[in-house]
Order: C-alpha cells, then sequence, then structure tokens
C-alpha cells in the first residue's frame, strides 16, 4: 500500500518560488492500479521523482507498506527503494549489459549470489515472455521488448511496489496494449501495488482501478474509476467518455445524459421515445467498458416544441444522469 | 643501394635507435598507465562533485576545475616540464632519463586526461543513474556498475586521445633529457644535421601513434553496444518471436 500525504514541492528560481506540487495525498490499495492523469506542467514528473526520494519534497510524507520514505537517509532510503519497482518512458536499460545482466542489476548490488541471479534472471525474463533473449544487448531489441526487459529488471527485487513512469508513451498502440496486458496480469499473479502516472487516457481506462487528476500541482479529481465516470460533467468523466463535438440540429432541447451498469443494458431511449411519442435524436455518443463496467455516455436531441422536463424525469428515476445542454431557443 | 647500407650502417639507427625506443615506449607507458590510474579518479570526482552530480560540492570542485584549467591551458608543457624537474629528481632520483621524465608527462596529462573522463561521463544518460538509485545502488556502485560500463566507449577512446598526446610529450621530454625519440632526432637530426636519423624517427612516430589510434579505435569498438551494427558483431542477432 501506498500512502502519500499532503506532499508539496516548491523549486526556488532566484526569487521566484515555484510551486511544482501544492498539497497532493493519495492512497493505493494492496493489490490495486492507481492511475495520475495530468497534461504536461501539472506536475506528474515532479511528483514520480519525489515518490522515489530523487527530489526531496519540500513537506509532506511518502510511505510504502507504512515504512516511510520521505525521511529515510542513506543506507534506509536505499533499503526502502528495493520495495520499489519502477519503470521508465524510455526503459532506462544499460546498454553495457545484455538483457539477463539488466535484470540482474538490482540484485547484485544486494549482493545475490551469482547462482541464484542467473536462475531468478531467467524466470523474470520468462515472466515477461522474453524467454531466449538473455544474451541480446537493448539495442538489439524492439522498444517494446526493452519495456519488457524494465519490467523484469523492475521486478527482481520482489518489490511491494511498482511505479510506472509514462509506461507505454513511447510504444506505438498495439506494443502499448501488449505492455498493459502484461502489467495487469503481473498486478494480479504477484499482488503489487501498481502507480501509473501517465498523460494517456487510454491507459487508464485500460488498466486502472482507480484515478487521480492532476493539475496545477494538486489533485483535483480522485476516486475509483466506475465512480468517476459516472460522475457526468466532471472533467474526467469528460475525458473517460468523450463526445465528438456536434452541431445541434435545428432548435430542440439538447439533453447529455449517461448511464452505467444495468441501465447501460435497458433499452431506456427507446422506452423514453415511445413513451412520450417523441422522436428522439442521437448527436453523439461513446459506450465503452471500464472497470469491467459498461457506461454510454450520449448527447440527444429533442424535436423541436418539445418539454423536456418529463423526459428529464423520467430518465432520472431510471438511474440515468442527465443535464439539460441547451436551453430550446426562444 | 646507399640508403640501405646507411641504414645498415649509421650508428644513430644500429646503435642509438633501439635504444630511444625502448625509452619512449616505458614513458608512454609508464605515464599512461599513471595517467589512467589518477586521472579516472579525478574525472569520476569532476563529474560527480559538480552542481547537480552524485555528490555536489561546489567548492572544492570549482577549486580542482580551476587548477586543470591552468595547468592545461596557461602553462606551457615545455615550460610544466622544465619547473618539473626538480620534482622529478625528489621522486625518482634523477632528472634524467626517461623516468624521471614520466614525473612531468604524467602531471601535465592527467588533467588532460581527467577532462576527458568527465565529458565521457556526462554522456551517460541521467534516467540510468535515476533507474540505479531507485534499485537502491550507492554511490560507488552507481559509479562502478553504471558510469564507468556505459562512458566504457568514451573513457577507451579519452585513454586513446591521450596515448598519442603522450608520444607527442615524450618528444618534447627527449629535448630535457628524458631520452627517447625526440632526444634521437634532436641530438642527431638536428646538431648533427643527420637528416637519415630524422626521417626515421618520424616515421616510426608515425607509425607509434597510428598504432595506438588503431588499437584503440578496435576496443572501443568491441566495447560499444549502444548500437544494433556494432553490438550484433559479437551476440546473435536476436529475431523477435512471439514476445513484442
Amino acid at each position: 500500500m501506498i500512502t502519500v500525504s499532503d506532499l508539496r514541492k516548491v523549486y526556488r528560481q532566484g526569487s521566484r518560488e515555484i510551486v511544482a506540487l501544492d498539497g497532493v495525498s493519495l492512497q493505493v490499495p494492496k493489490g490495486s492500479i492507481h492511475g495520475i492523469v495530468g497534461h504536461s506542467g501539472a506536475g506528474k514528473s515532479t511528483l514520480v521523482r519525489c515518490l522515489t526520494l530523487l527530489d526531496a519534497p519540500t513537506s509532506g510524507t511518502v510511505s510504502i507498506n507504512g515504512a516511510e520514505l520521505s525521511s529515510a537517509h542513506d543506507a534506509d532510503l536505499r533499503a526502502a527503494r528495493r520495495r520499489i519497482g519502477m519503470i521508465f518512458q524510455h526503459a532506462n536499460l544499460m546498454d553495457s549489459r545484455t538483457a539477463a545482466q539488466n535484470v540482474a542489476h538490482p540484485l547484485e548490488i544486494v549482493r545475490t549470489p551469482k547462482n541464484s541471479i542467473r536462475a531468478k534472471a531467467a524466470e523474470l525474463l520468462k515472466l515477461v515472455g522474453l524467454e531466449g533473449f538473455e544474451d541480446a544487448y537493448p539495442s538489439q531489441l524492439s522498444g517494446g521488448q526493452k519495456q519488457r526487459v524494465g519490467i523484469a529488471r523492475a521486478l527482481a527485487s520482489d518489490p511491494d511496489v511498482l511505479l510506472c513512469d509514462e509506461p507505454t508513451s513511447a510504444l506505438d498502440p498495439k506494443t502499448t496494449e501488449e505492455i498493459l496486458v502484461l502489467i495487469k496480469e503481473l498486478t494480479e499473479r504477484l499482488q503489487l501495488t501498481v502507480l501509473v502516472i501517465t498523460h494517456e487516457m487510454h491507459v487508464i481506462k485500460r488498466i486502472c482501478d482507480s484515478v487521480s487528476l492532476l493539475e496545477g500541482g494538486r489533485v483535483v479529481e480522485h476516486g475509483p474509476l466506475r465512480e468517476v465516470a459516472a460522475d457526468l460533467g466532471s472533467n474526467l468523466s469528460r475525458t473517460l467518455l468523450p463526445l465528438p463535438a456536434a452541431e445541434p440540429l435545428g432548435t430542440g432541447v439538447v439533453l447529455e445524459i449517461l448511464f452505467s451498469g444495468d441501465s447501460a443494458s435497458a433499452p431506456i431511449l427507446s422506452t423514453a421515445a415511445r413513451k412520450f411519442d417523441l422522436d428522439l435524436n442521437v448527436l453523439a455518443g461513446s459506450v465503452e467498458s471500464l472497470a469491467d463496467v459498461q457506461f454510454g455516455h450520449l448527447r440527444i436531441q429533442l424535436p423541436e416544441g418539445a418539454d423536456p422536463e418529463p423526459v428529464v424525469g423520467y430518465l432520472r428515476g431510471q438511474g440515468v444522469s442527465v443535464k439539460v445542454a441547451g436551453k430550446e431557443a426562444a | 643501394m646507399n640508403l640501405i647500407e646507411d641504414l645498415t650502417t649509421n650508428p644513430g639507427i644500429t646503435r642509438a635507435l633501439p635504444e630511444a625506443i625502448t625509452d619512449t615506449l616505458l614513458m608512454v607507458s609508464v605515464s599512461g598507465l599513471f595517467t589512467l590510474a589518477i586521472g579516472l579518479p579525478l574525472g569520476i570526482f569532476l563529474y560527480t562533485s559538480a552542481p547537480g552530480g552524485l555528490r555536489p560540492m561546489p567548492v572544492t570542485n570549482r577549486i580542482v576545475s580551476d587548477i586543470i584549467v591552468n595547468i592545461t591551458r596557461s602553462i606551457p608543457f615545455a615550460i610544466l616540464m622544465i619547473s618539473l624537474i626538480p620534482l622529478a629528481r625528489v621522486i625518482t632520483g634523477s632528472s634524467i632519463g626517461p623516468l624521471a621524465a614520466c614525473v612531468s608527462l604524467t602531471i601535465g596529462t592527467v588533467p588532460f586526461f581527467a577532462r576527458l573522463v568527465e565529458t565521457a561521463l556526462r554522456d551517460v544518460n541521467s534516467g540510468k543513474i535515476d533507474a540505479a538509485l531507485v534499485m537502491g545502488s550507492t554511490r560507488m556502485q552507481i559509479v562502478s556498475k553504471v558510469l564507468v560500463p556505459e562512458a566504457l566507449p568514451g573513457l577507451v577512446a579519452a585513454l586513446t586521445t591521450t596515448l598519442v598526446t603522450l608520444v607527442g610529450y615524450s618528444a618534447m621530454a627527449g629535448l630535457t633529457g628524458g631520452g627517447g625519440l625526440g632526444q634521437l632526432a634532436y641530438n642527431y637530426g638536428f646538431q648533427r644535421f643527420d637528416t637519415l636519423v630524422m626521417l626515421v624517427t618520424i616515421v616510426l612516430m608515425v607509425i607509434l601513434v597510428q598504432a595506438i589510434q588503431w588499437i584503440g579505435d578496435g576496443v572501443s569498438r568491441r566495447v560499444d553496444h549502444r548500437s544494433a551494427a556494432t553490438a550484433g558483431r559479437k551476440a546473435r542477432r536476436h529475431e523477435p518471436k512471439a514476445a513484442v
């Protein structure tokens, strides 16, 4: 379990102070994957560096399984860091080492006996699907293979926590998918606690159980994926279930509706259309399964002159979130 | 032919040359070894103690940097060499001969090599250092398992350049009694107008420098795994199978 509380990082640039992290708090329970999304400049990189104490936070604490990192020094800090496995955007493998030697690196620094290092490195490479690549140098591997070696290396010290810093941002879509599946699989199999920092919403949708939105150094929205997605109108919901921009046709009232779970599978719209004898127009829609829950986000338009009140009331009664987007022009 | 006969009878070549060659090789190898032993740690120190380095020590770093700049840039080697004669006498017990020359040669090239080492280390991607830090590496482990191995091709190239410089410096050391090819060329070629000895010396120096450069480039390439083209020379090519 990772607990971050009130983490602040202030950089001094001459006489100016730049607040990179402004009181970030979060908790990731064991066995789950938490995503942190944000645009560049939101403080993601600073957060990663502060979590691993590569940069010392100005204030606040980071603890992993109850052991506090932020107050540790030298030997204690090194011991605490060994509980963290980290995956980087560009894998950051040593070019002078073969795949197996890269995986062995974290084991060498704690002076593991040579024989067990070799066995463990082979086993980890097999785990990430790179059997037979032990003697390949990073320059002979593709981007996805390098990232797999990076994952194997991160797991070498049997960490409790896996920290992923933009793990797929340098990969193509197909490879991204494969790496995400691998991370998800490993999380379940090894009961890891995973923190994924990314700017790609796709990564959040694909593997995360919960998510935080970072903006200007603060967590502005957070929660389990299914809850934030169901919160119609929130920034996270809008980016998780995006609607293409579409011009309304004519002057009918435009409604934005969001349904999830059971109501997503029931034919609510056509029932409403029949009940109120209205022709409903779907302007835009996005239907997706997030965290194993079906979500639908639609923009619909009522016919000109129709009164939206009863329809809105009916839909809300069915457990659907509704927002009246545009009032009928007078 | 006259030239062949000259080559086999000229005492400058038959008697003085073999000793000159050994002296030059001795000067280059001994001072090269000391330069490596002192310059490598010094270069690592310059890199790690720089602001933002692994263990920043701004003041010490500044002082060491200034001393280095002054030795390499302000003082011409010929002057440095003469001024270090007393020190050479203290260390080796003599102010002439190849071993005495090694003292000034080492002091003259250590700063040069240390700078090259620092530059080579700077080329190591900081992401690799971050990765090793997160593994829980100590600073010594960062140096021995990341910085030096990852910068090895650059370090070998730096040593090659330094050895080539040493060949030139050792010739200069010959002028103040260090012996070697430089002294041979000076004594025979300049003071006795013996053009043949002069030419032979020049050819040998060119061959020596070429050999050092050629070996250095070869070693540098062998330890370089950064591009697929060079890495593939040793290990077999790995064709992607199921994994991507």
